[in-house]
């Protein structure tokens, strides 16, 4: 089986996927709960239930405020074409690509942002406001950790170092076991960036009751019918882009059979989200002014990650 | 050549014309005149100039010599390619300016300013920015930059009733000519060293005066790119200076600084043995220029002065360009130095393109709305959707998202910079990639800011009566604004191309492997076609949308989350947006926060103010001129207003000479 063939197949399983991943957060909280809890399929039974529906649309919103949802989905569906899956490279791949697909992430989150803004709600300016900084203190985070892994991949003399599908599929998943244990930082660092970027605890609780206290909730607070749906669809996919990043970092090439690997590389995010909803399970919410401190930490140790790896 | 001429020649008639009608401010037919006259002269002569700087072959070099009365200099002029790349903006910005302006002044009453002399002002500043850019020898384009300096000191002083307005021009003035005086002393140098007024390159000097050299570029036209800390003038002259004004000198007169600091660094010879730490000062410089622009910008409440500080963190971003080149050139990576200078050259074009669209949007709120501060706009978009959207599209450009214009510059800096994971030694590698992170977060807070300044001004709802029934702007006072709003888009899509351009300008040695440029263009084409990609995924999914929706919409007001009574005072303010941000870099920011409370049992008023006054301008500055003002006026001593004790001083001084004189 080709790798292009391998590729589509994962992304297909990416796409199809990617609602379950919340199921099984919900489910892995539930148990540690000692509830029963949703059903692992609940969210396809929202999206399915929300596409049939019609909206309601605040008065005071323009153009912008559908925008939102619909970039968001559109600009999620792209940076997960350019990232490697299943370990097969990105057909899309070139050096560099691992900007664009943080800008075009970027993109979305911008008009998620003014979409929020758009319906003059104090509470969701509130959300508008805290995800706007926080992701501008993620970023750095981000780039540094791409950044040690393009390192880590010029030591090792890859031709196309500066892109993800050198920096998630091979190379750098073997390094870590072998000689290389400063990279094993990485993992902690976007573990805690996919916490940030997808809004889960300790930073922020998608669950909870308090409009106050959210900051993604509360800026799809107006959006209803498929509006919703589509955020809650590009949600999905961005936490499985991030969990395909620790996915890509963990699970080593081991298996002859390119399909056997794409399949080893799905049960992987599949435990990202069993480990997500353990963490949110053990944890409590961070107070709103500590997160800056947290992302801080996390950088930091990318830093030193990025510092190691460079001293070699 | 002879095109560029004709733009020349057609910018001084204009000039001459508007200077005649100045003589009659006060009649309302001169002042119309003026306001079509001018502005048709203006663009009449950038279309001539832009057809003399894109027509063509790019790297050939025009040059011709004008007729020259002083005993020293010469006016030799130039066309390369370098100065072709900084013609654009001058020209394509001058005319759209020029259009706009031409349609606004035409509101404004004759009887209280002076229209012909603005035009007059204005058409002097195109025709010294075409000057400055073409000249080759130290005196003309001396002559020309304090033309360039100077007649912004009365455009910005447009509207010189104010207070503010008045303060302002003076700190535009002040800073332009502390920035000129370094100029002469430059020249200076140069001239002695190369034994010419003259430009040439291949300077035959010593290390050391040539990183003298360097020094003097970098504080003199530094003062006019507003790299910080020298970029005090800027965020008090943009939102003084009538808005077409602003866009010109962001979008195209800062950029002269820019223009200087790359022509010095080509005059000084070959960059590749320029010291390693010239390319580092202009990264870090940058660097921190970006990252001090932007945290203030975030801070800034007023819409203009919010743009203004924006320009000084993109002026950073080129410069960082810029040093990655330098730095690149060093480590004797092609691949750095070709992306890092392309980069910076492109970021330029591209920020001349959407900060022009900006400030005129800008504009197009300021005289709907008469004011610019955004804790009193709100529901723009509703109200104005068409500047609404030319302003989304600005901001969506330029904080850098792909697949509009600003993208495209920042992609290729970030992947130079990225390319330092190969370069040698550990502490070349790290400088490199940490300003990689550096430029991220300053994009990320940037991405945090314009979304304050659009989502604050045009969307959700109006927080004033002046914001809720605005003067609609006509949709011929609009089209200027497409101009730039489709270089916005268009530069996306036609990277890959403008890049190719952009290759035979830098100021580069010539053995640049041909592969390498191919390269980098091809990864901009995926990029860009990336970008369209997203763009038409983004429509599949609107007309998925609509077929979903067909018919099944109902409008209702905002959820309160159960409060009944919201009014559009309970939305969150431009202050409160930022707030996240001012806690983490406090420092920088410098948000001042003033609240008063009643301390009674029924508090009747409480108020609150949010500002974040530039602090380098009271702590550093004003103690600053404060120590000098004293120095100077110890110096009064010997200025008593007696006229024989001057003749005794002008005696005692020829006594002096002669005797020194004989002396020797």
């Amino acid at each position: 089986m080709s790798a292009f063939a391998t590729y589509c197949c994962s992304l297909i399983a990416a796409l199809v996927l990617a609602p379950l991943l919340p199921g099984i957060i919900n489910r892995v909280k539930a148990k540690y709960a000692g509830r029963q809890g949703k059903p692992v399929l609940q969210l396809y039974y929202d999206l399915a239930k929300l596409l049939r529906k019609g909206a309601v649309i605040s008065e005071t919103t323009t153009w912008v405020f559908a925008a939102g949802p619909t970039l968001s989905l559109a600009t999620t569906a792209v940076a997960l074409l350019l990232l490697p899956l299943g370990g097969a490279a990105s057909p899309l791949a070139f050096q560099g690509d691992f900007l664009l697909a943080a800008y075009i992430l970027g993109l979305g989150r911008f008009f998620l942002i003014l979409a929020a803004l758009d319906t003059g709600s104090a509470f969701e300016g509130m959300g508008a406001s805290r995800e706007a900084a926080y992701s501008a203190l993620a970023e750095p985070v981000i780039f540094l950790c791409f950044l040690c892994l393009a390192g880590l991949g010029s030591a090792e003399q890859m031709p196309m170092s500066l892109s993800l599908s050198s920096m998630f599929a091979g190379a750098p998943a073997l390094a870590w076991t072998g000689s290389r244990p400063e990279v094993f930082l990485l993992p902690l660092v976007i573990f805690l960036l996919l916490l940030v970027e997808n809004c889960r605890i300790p930073i922020d609780d998608p669950n909870t009751h308090l409009e106050l206290t959210m900051i993604h909730e509360v800026m799809i607070l107006d959006h209803s019918g498929p509006d919703l749906a589509f955020i809650h669809y590009a949600a999905a996919l961005k936490l499985w882009f991030f969990s395909a990043l620790l996915a890509g970092i963990l699970v080593p090439s081991v298996c002859a059979d390119p399909l056997a690997q794409a399949g080893l590389n799905i049960l992987a995010i599949l435990a990202v989200a069993v480990a997500v909803g353990v963490t949110e399970s053990v944890m409590a919410r961070v107070r709103l002014f500590r997160i800056s401190h947290l992302l801080g930490g996390a950088g930091m140790l990318a830093a030193l990650s990025l510092i190691l790896t460079l001293m070699r | 050549m002879e095109l560029f001429l004709a733009a020349l020649g057609l910018l001084a008639a204009t000039a001459a014309l508007m200077a005649a009608c100045s003589l009659f401010p006060h009649a309302p037919r001169m002042a119309r005149f003026s306001c079509v006259a001018g502005p048709a002269g203006v663009m009449a002569a950038c279309v001539c100039g832009l057809a003399a700087a894109c027509l063509g072959p790019w790297d050939a070099t025009a040059a011709c010599t004008l007729p020259w009365g002083l005993p020293f200099g010469s006016g030799r002029l130039e066309l390369d390619a370098l100065g072709r790349v900084f013609l654009l903006p001058v020209f394509g910005l001058g005319a759209v300016c020029a259009w706009s302006g031409g349609i606004s002044m035409g509101h404004e009453p004759a009887g209280e300013h002076n229209l012909p002399a603005h035009w007059l002002f204005y058409t002097l500043l195109v025709l010294a920015l075409a000057l400055v850019m073409a000249a080759r020898d130290a005196v003309l384009f001396l002559l020309a930059w304090e033309l360039m300096s100077l007649s912004p000191f009365f455009l910005i002083e447009f509207n010189d009733s104010e207070p503010s307005v008045r303060d302002a021009s003076w700190v535009y003035l002040v800073a332009a000519h502390l920035g000129a005086v370094v100029l002469l002393g430059l020249f200076a140098l140069l001239w002695q060293a190369g034994g010419s007024s003259a430009f040439f390159g291949g300077l035959d000097a010593s290390p050391a005066l040539r990183s003298l050299i360097f020094i003097l570029a970098l504080i003199g036209f530094g003062a006019k790119a507003g790299i910080a800390p020298m970029h005090v003038w800027l965020p008090e002259a943009h939102p003084a200076a009538p808005s077409h004004v602003s866009a010109l000198l962001s979008g195209a007169m800062i950029n002269a600084g820019l223009y200087g600091i790359i022509r010095v660094l080509t005059l000084l010879g070959p960059l590749a043995e320029a010291p390693a730490w010239w390319g580092w000062t202009l990264l870090l410089l940058g660097l921190s220029t970006a990252l001090c622009g932007i945290l203030k910008a975030s801070a800034q409440s007023n819409l203009k002065r919010l743009l203004a500080y924006s320009s000084v963190e993109n002026m950073g971003i080129m410069l960082m360009g810029c040093g990655a080149g330098l730095v690149g050139l060093h480590l004797n990576m092609p691949v750095i130095a070709l992306m890092g200078f392309a980069a910076c050259l492109m970021h330029m074009l591209n920020h001349a393109a959407f900060k022009g669209l900006l400030f005129l949007c800008a504009g197009e709120v300021l005289h709907a709305v008469h004011t610019v501060r955004l804790d009193l706009l709100g529901g723009l978009q509703k109200r104005m959707p068409l500047v609404g959207a030319l302003f989304a599209i600005g901001a969506a450009s330029i904080i850098c998202l792909p697949p509009f214009n600003g993208f495209m510059g920042e992609f290729l800096l970030a992947v130079a910079l990225a390319s330092g994971v190969s370069a040698q030694g550990m502490e070349n590698q790290l400088g490199l990639l940490l300003s990689l992170v550096g430029l991220a977060l300053v994009s990320g807070l940037a991405a945090a800011t314009f979304a304050k300044a659009y989502g604050m001004a045009f969307l959700g709802e109006p927080r004033t009566g002046a914001a809720s029934s605005p003067h609609a702007p006509a949709l011929s006072g609009l089209l200027p604004l497409f101009v730039p709003a489709a270089a916005c888009c268009g530069m996306g899509l036609a990277a890959p191309q403008i890049f190719s351009a952009l290759t035979t300008a830098l100021p580069l040695p010539v053995s640049m492997p041909a592969e390498l440029a191919d390269g980098v263009r091809g990864n901009l084409a995926l990029a860009a076609a990336v970008g369209a990609a997203a763009a038409l995924l983004t429509l599949a999914v609107v007309l998925l949308r609509r077929r979903l929706l067909a018919g099944a919409t109902q409008r209702h007001i905002t959820w309160g989350c159960g409060y009944q009574k919201g009014t559009a005072r309970i939305q969150y303010t431009e202050a409160s947006f930022s707030e996240p941000q001012a806690e983490v870099f406090a420092r920088v920011m410098g948000v001042q926060v003033r609240t008063h409370m009643d301390r009674g049992y029924f508090p009747a008023r409480a108020s609150l103010d949010v500002s974040a006054p530039d602090r380098l301008r009271s702590r550093l500055y004003a103690p600053l001129f404060d120590i000098i003002r004293r120095v100077c006026d110890a110096c009064k001593i010997i200025q008593s207003g007696r006229i024989h004790l001057y003749i005794l001083y002008m005696l005692a001084t020829l006594l002096a000479l002669l005797l020194w004189g004989f002396a020797a």
